[in-house]
């Protein structure tokens, strides 16, 4: 049977064919001296951030699920659609991805507008799921059309780049890095529109980054890599807050809290935000009220209390359990897990101070928060 | 000196030659050096050596090989007469021939740098953006090899214009058949036509320079629109 990525049934009534309708991929691959030993699932929704340390494979298992790389041995599969097995891989041209590269990678020989359709074209005239005039508004790129690319700013190149790749309607988004080789400034341009792709279009993405920020920012679900190999697979919030993973040990290790803006106090200029357990407040940002937001509270902003805090100027404050205490990587400090409403907390405190309050394990203790960065 | 003796079939005969070699040149040195810049094969530098080879050795015995390869008792020579083409040599056909060989590395090497330059990455970005091997090679890599097609064909053409030691080998000096500019000119000064001599060889070199300086110009224009 020939088999065509276009055809979204091709393999719906093959019974041989994955069953697992979320991302699944298994890659080995044998460099001089690298090796890759990848096995992992995730959800085919949301941000998937893959993270780890450079020379932990990033780039490589994202090259490998383009098909840009042959691995050993390779499987891959995205919501059931068999991409790569023993018996058959897709040449990348074929394959249902959309790649933003690290540098924008622009076609030289092109201006804007047709760097931007040079995919666009290339694929059937129904399975553009985006249009064109859309895309480019959206990224602001209407006034640009008519440039030459090297008359285009960091963040303008990235840009044009994602519209690029969104403009082959992809089943999968592939992200390599995109804010890695910007300065500042463009990636304070880039980051809204990243956020709120994922939002607007319900493409999954797996995001590569080695910046624990971004991937706190715009991960939904985190894969993280260390030598060539999967370390860790889940939610975002476990995964940053588990006590066994290095990145909880990050001098700016943070937990990431999904919340809800409830409401505004004009008065004082602030903004409360819920979630299941507690309750935050933030400078006012005039979000409208219900709206889906994020909390990022780093793990040394978090103090801990037995009773309820008064007379104290920080007033974030609600109740946790106690999960787990393990040892930080300073030995005056231990990391206190924290649970509140089915999300995890970071709480780095003094080893004096969870002897002298007695903090063990399934204890109800108080949770101050100096400070809350509002995400998105 | 009388002009109206002047005979110019030297000249649209060379430069009949110089463009049907440079034609087959581009048909035959862009895939080799698109192959070339891309292979892993081990027998790569191999070929690197043997297309590099008329840049060294004396042209005579490029020429002296082709006639006996291209001759009656040569291989090539039994195969173009058993397909009904006769003998190539002291022919057009032999001329072409032996310029393309003589000519080959003067257009590889330029477009083979310029593939090279170019990197895997626009390749590569072409791909995700679902354009077949094929589609890459045509809307990505020429274009952005231009400059070294352009640079290829030029210096094919140039050095067409200027061979001698293998035309006359292999083509010999038979007047509107074979007999070119440069063995022209060797025949003039044979007879002492001195003047005769001047013109095509001044001609010639006005001609050369001209070429080049436009090539020149062209390469260093893109440079500065770049900054």
């Amino acid at each position: 049977m020939p088999i065509s990525p276009l055809n979204k049934e091709s393999n719906a009534d093959n019974p041989g064919a994955a069953k697992h309708r979320g991302i699944e991929a298994r890659f080995q691959l044998k460099h001089k001296d690298f090796e890759l030993d990848i096995n992992f699932t995730a959800p085919a929704k949301g941000v998937t951030g893959i993270f780890g340390p450079s020379g932990s494979g990033k780039t490589t298992l994202l090259r490998c699920i383009a098909g840009l790389e042959k691995p050993d041995q390779g499987y891959f599969s995205v919501k059931g659609h068999c991409w790569q097995d023993k018996k058959q891989s897709w040449p990348v041209h074929r394959r249902p991805i959309g790649y933003v590269f690290q540098e924008a990678s622009l076609f030289p020989h092109l201006n804007v507008r047709e760097n931007i359709e040079y995919g666009w074209q290339r694929i059937a005239k129904n399975q553009r799921k985006l249009k064109l005039d859309e895309v480019v508004a959206w990224l602001g790129l209407e006034t640009l059309l008519h440039r030459q690319t090297d008359q285009l700013s960091g963040g303008q190149r990235q840009r044009v780049a994602i519209a690029r790749a969104l403009l082959t309607s992809p089943q999968l988004l592939l992200m390599d890095e995109p804010l890695a080789s910007l300065d500042p400034a463009g990636k304070a341009e880039i980051l809204p529109y990243l956020e709120s792709l994922y939002q607007e279009l319900d493409i999954p993405v797996l995001y590569v980054s080695h910046s624990p920020q971004e991937v706190q920012q715009l991960g939904d679900y985190l894969i993280l890599l260390n030598q060539g190999r999967v370390q860790a697979v889940g939610e975002l919030n476990t995964l940053l807050t588990d006590p066994q993973l290095p990145i909880a040990h990050f001098e700016d290790a943070a937990a990431v809290l999904n919340a809800r803006v409830i409401s505004h106090d004009e008065e004082f200029h602030l903004t409360s935000l819920g979630f299941n357990g507690g309750q935050v407040s933030v400078s006012y940002n005039g979000l409208p009220i219900g709206h889906q937001a994020r909390l990022r509270i780093c793990a040394r902003d978090v103090s801990l209390a037995l009773i309820p805090p008064q007379q104290i100027s920080i007033s974030n404050s609600f109740p946790v359990r106690i999960v787990s205490l393990n040892p930080d990587r300073d030995p005056s400090q231990m990391l206190v897990r924290c649970e509140t409403g089915g999300q995890n907390l970071l709480a780095r405190i003094t080893r004096r101070s969870v002897s002298l309050l007695d903090i063990v394990p399934d204890k109800i203790v108080y949770a101050q928060v100096k400070s809350v960065a509002l995400m998105k | 000196m009388d002009f109206s003796q002047f005979d110019s079939q030297p000249i649209w005969l060379t430069f009949r030659l110089a463009t049907t070699t440079t034609l087959l040149l581009l048909c035959i040195a862009t895939p080799l050096a698109w192959w070339l810049a891309n292979t892993r094969c081990r027998f790569r530098q191999a070929i690197n050596a043997l297309v590099a080879l008329p840049l060294v050795l004396p042209p005579t015995v490029i020429g002296f090989y082709l006639l006996l390869v291209l001759g009656p008792k040569g291989w090539l020579g039994q195969l173009t007469e058993s397909l009904g083409i006769g003998l190539l040599p002291f022919t057009f056909s032999g001329l072409v021939i032996g310029s393309v060989i003589y000519s080959l590395p003067f257009a590889v090497q330029p477009i083979q740098n310029a593939f090279a330059a170019i990197g895997r990455r626009p390749l590569e970005v072409a791909a995700t953006l679902r354009a077949s091997p094929w589609d890459r090679f045509v809307s990505v890599a020429l274009p952005l090899a231009k400059r070294g097609l352009l640079t290829g064909a030029v210096l094919g053409f140039a050095h067409t214009l200027g061979e001698f030691g293998v035309v006359l080998m292999i083509g010999g000096n038979i007047p509107g058949q074979t007999q070119v500019l440069s063995v022209a000119i060797f025949d003039h000064v044979e007879a002492y036509e001195y003047g005769e001599a001047h013109v095509l060889a001044a001609g010639t070199l006005v001609f050369s320079f001209l070429v080049l300086l436009t090539l020149y110009w062209r390469i260093d224009q893109r440079r500065t629109d770049k900054i």
